[in-house]
């Protein structure tokens, strides 16, 4: 057993990249250091059955020894063998949640004799929030959502705020999920970028430590705060035989060559009538899917009728509200609902942002509560494309 | 004369830092104009407020404690800050806006969206196919047309409604056609017998229209049929497909791009549209439920 050195600083200066060894008992200095630096930290935790993402205020409250079983319309808890920290792969919530709250007032309005004054929400000091445990496709998911909120001609200012002073200690996935694609969708199980921190969390002959990718700058601070030691090549190796396993028993696949032409030439494929007989359009995978990101407005007024607010809060496409213009809804067929949803996620998004709206996170496959898979689906596509692609394939545009 | 504007320079982000904020506008006039359809005449509270927009783009109007929806703006650009927008009483908000009276105050946000490629019609004929309500949003690329009437060849307004009594605008168009270099040419659905003009669908009138299509800038705002058909209508006559400009609708809850609701296929009709060159849509056109 090595027996590790405390360190308050490193030896030498680290550079982004840098990869160090952190024992599981000093995980908690990591997480107070974040504590103390004024962040409030969430992470995943047990409730009702389910590991959410919520406050933390210790490694404690961490799922120390939990796992789950994920397929099609299920989720169940189970108990591992050893007292991992990470050992599950992602639950019903996503960070979405923190970044962009399923409900938020964006301002208010005071009637003023015939006027109206419309009142800004007052600068309230955006939570700073460090995520800790943010798995590869979570990580892609946000920078997805960075597109729509911050990339594009106009800017939301609330997610601005809150996304400005986020840390990020990501967690690479030891164990792939009963769901999880990630690998087809290059979305993970391995963090790439967005992180302060990277753990890989490794359990070998009775140790249990931590190796540790230094992402940033901010993330060396973090880390000077907390004994760690160079990790050795050793460690290095053991961690990327642990991420090379989880890349090869992913729980789903899914063939994105050429999706997005597929699903544009298939927009009248059997198959989107097949799965509207099983489609209970109940919204379920768009509120769990890290990326979806509609939402709706509420006017509201008070008793007096005075006194109006506006609330934004998450819609779905699913709804049949959701396309209404005067005369109906564009939308009205459950068939043309789920056929919107998909070639959303997987072929128009990629001219919207150009990337996939797909990390490959399987939530909307395990919280699908009939246990539709758009991998499955996708695939049935593909596997009776009605017209086939021409030879020549430089066609960008549908 | 106002200068033609760009895409690029009607940006509000930098004018507003939080694009969800409304400003408020007061009411000047609420005119009826036929028996389900009203215009909106609205100031700016703040005289100092910049304003400009270009046509074919959209607000966002918010009546007090009811909601807000996205309507064109219908107005002369060379007549800003004046703003005015026509609409059909048709839902909840709509319904209350009717209700609104000189004088009171409704919030505005806006201008959205893409506009109408006037400068792109230079030289050419023009050809606006209009359905119904659909010319309100074409009203300020007229106004831009007639204010600038040498640079263009040919103007030719077909223009479909249900009745005789739902034409909008009716005077203008009387007072235009008055001035004998704008083609303009009414059909409607039904009508009482004392009417002398033409009964039937608008894109009828495309076949026989005075326009050469070799050099033809076409615009249509209506139904998405009624455009469907009138595109497989200037196609055959020989437009080419990059001249032909179409106004699409979307529900829309932010107006930028954020909220999701006005998908229509891979485009955002807040940010996108509401007016696309064929080419971009053309897929999609006629495609029932995208």
């Amino acid at each position: 057993m090595i027996v590790p050195t405390l360190l308050a600083k490193t030896a030498e200066p680290s550079h982004v990249g840098d990869s160090f060894v952190v024992e599981r008992e000093h995980l908690e200095q990591l997480l107070q250091a974040l504590v103390s630096r004024g962040y409030e930290v969430v992470g995943p935790t047990l409730r009702d059955g389910a590991i959410v993402y919520d406050h933390l205020t210790s490694t404690a409250d961490l799922p120390s020894g939990w796992t789950d079983e994920q397929s099609g319309g299920t989720y169940r808890l189970k108990r591992r063998q050893d007292q991992a920290l990470f050992g599950y792969a992602v639950g019903p919530h996503s960070w979405k949640k923190f970044l962009c709250p399923p409900l938020q007032r964006l301002w208010q309005a005071a009637r003023n004799g015939k006027g109206l004054r419309i009142l800004p929400e007052e600068e309230r000091a955006a939570p700073k929030y460090a995520f800790f445990g943010v798995r590869a496709c979570e990580l892609n998911a946000i920078a997805i959502q960075d597109k729509v909120f911050l990339e594009g001609q106009f800017v939301d200012p609330g997610y601005k705020a809150r996304r400005e002073d986020l840390s990020v200690v990501a967690v690479n996935c030891g164990r792939a999920g009963g769901t999880c694609f990630c690998a087809s969708m290059n979305a993970g199980p391995k963090a790439a970028s967005g992180f302060d921190l990277a753990l890989t969390e490794l359990l070998q002959d009775g140790r249990h430590y931590f190796l540790v990718e230094l992402g940033s700058t901010r993330g060396a601070e973090i880390l000077s705060r907390v004994p760690h030691q160079p990790a050795n090549e050793a460690d290095k190796q053991h961690a990327e035989r642990i991420l090379d396993h989880t890349t090869r028993h992913m729980g789903r696949q899914l063939e994105t060559l050429g999706i997005k032409e597929l699903l544009y030439r298939n927009y009248e494929h059997p198959r989107w009538d097949n799965v509207t007989q099983r489609c209970l359009t109940c919204a379920n995978c768009t509120i769990v899917c890290p990326t979806c990101f509609c939402t709706t407005v509420e006017d509201v007024t008070d008793l007096t009728g005075e006194h109006a607010e506006r609330w934004r809060r998450w819609d779905s496409c699913f709804t049949v509200d959701f396309s209404y213009i005067h005369g109906g809804s564009v939308r009205a067929s459950p068939r043309s609902r789920y056929r919107q949803w998909m070639t959303h996620k997987l072929a128009t998004w990629i001219d919207q942002f150009g990337v996939s709206g797909c990390v490959g996170c399987g939530r909307c496959i395990t919280w699908c509560p009939v246990g539709i898979d758009i991998t499955v689906e996708a695939g049935a596509i593909r596997a009776s494309d009605s017209i086939k692609a021409p030879a020549d394939q430089s066609e960008d545009s549908p | 004369m106002v200068p033609m504007l760009e895409q690029t320079e009607v940006v509000t982000a930098g004018l507003v830092p939080d694009p969800m904020l409304p400003l408020p506008y007061r009411i000047q006039r609420v005119k009826q104009e036929t028996a389900d359809t009203f215009t909106l005449e609205i100031l700016p509270e703040d005289s100092s407020q910049r304003f400009s927009f270009a046509p074919g783009q959209f607000n966002m109007l918010y009546v007090f404690g009811v909601g807000e929806v996205p309507i064109s703006i219908s107005s002369d650009p060379g007549n800003v800050p004046l703003l005015k927008h026509t609409t059909r009483v048709v839902g909840t908000v709509t319904k209350a806006m009717r209700q609104l009276k000189r004088g009171e105050v409704m919030g505005i946000r806006g201008p959205f969206g893409s506009h109408w490629p006037v400068e792109e019609a230079t030289g050419r004929d023009v050809v606006i196919v209009a359905g119904g309500i659909g010319l309100a949003p074409l009203r300020p690329a007229l106004y831009r047309l007639m204010a600038e009437r040498d640079k263009f060849r040919r103007i030719v307004l077909l223009y479909g409604t249900r009745t005789p009594e739902d034409m909008l605008y009716r005077h203008e168009l009387e007072r235009w056609r008055g001035k004998f270099d704008l083609e303009i040419q009414v059909t409607v659905d039904r009508a009482a017998s004392n009417w002398r003009g033409n009964v039937g669908v608008v894109t009828t009138m495309i076949g026989r229209a005075p326009f050469d299509p070799s050099n033809t800038l076409a615009m249509l705002c209506g139904p998405e049929i009624m455009m469907r058909f009138t595109v497989m209508e200037l196609l055959k006559r020989g437009v080419a497909a990059e001249r032909v400009y179409l106004s699409a609708e979307r529900n829309m809850k932010c107006g930028i791009g954020f909220c999701g609701h006005c998908q229509y296929g891979p485009t955002f009709v807040c940010k996108d549209g509401p007016v696309f060159a064929l080419p971009s849509i053309a897929a999609i056109l006629g495609k029932s439920e995208i």
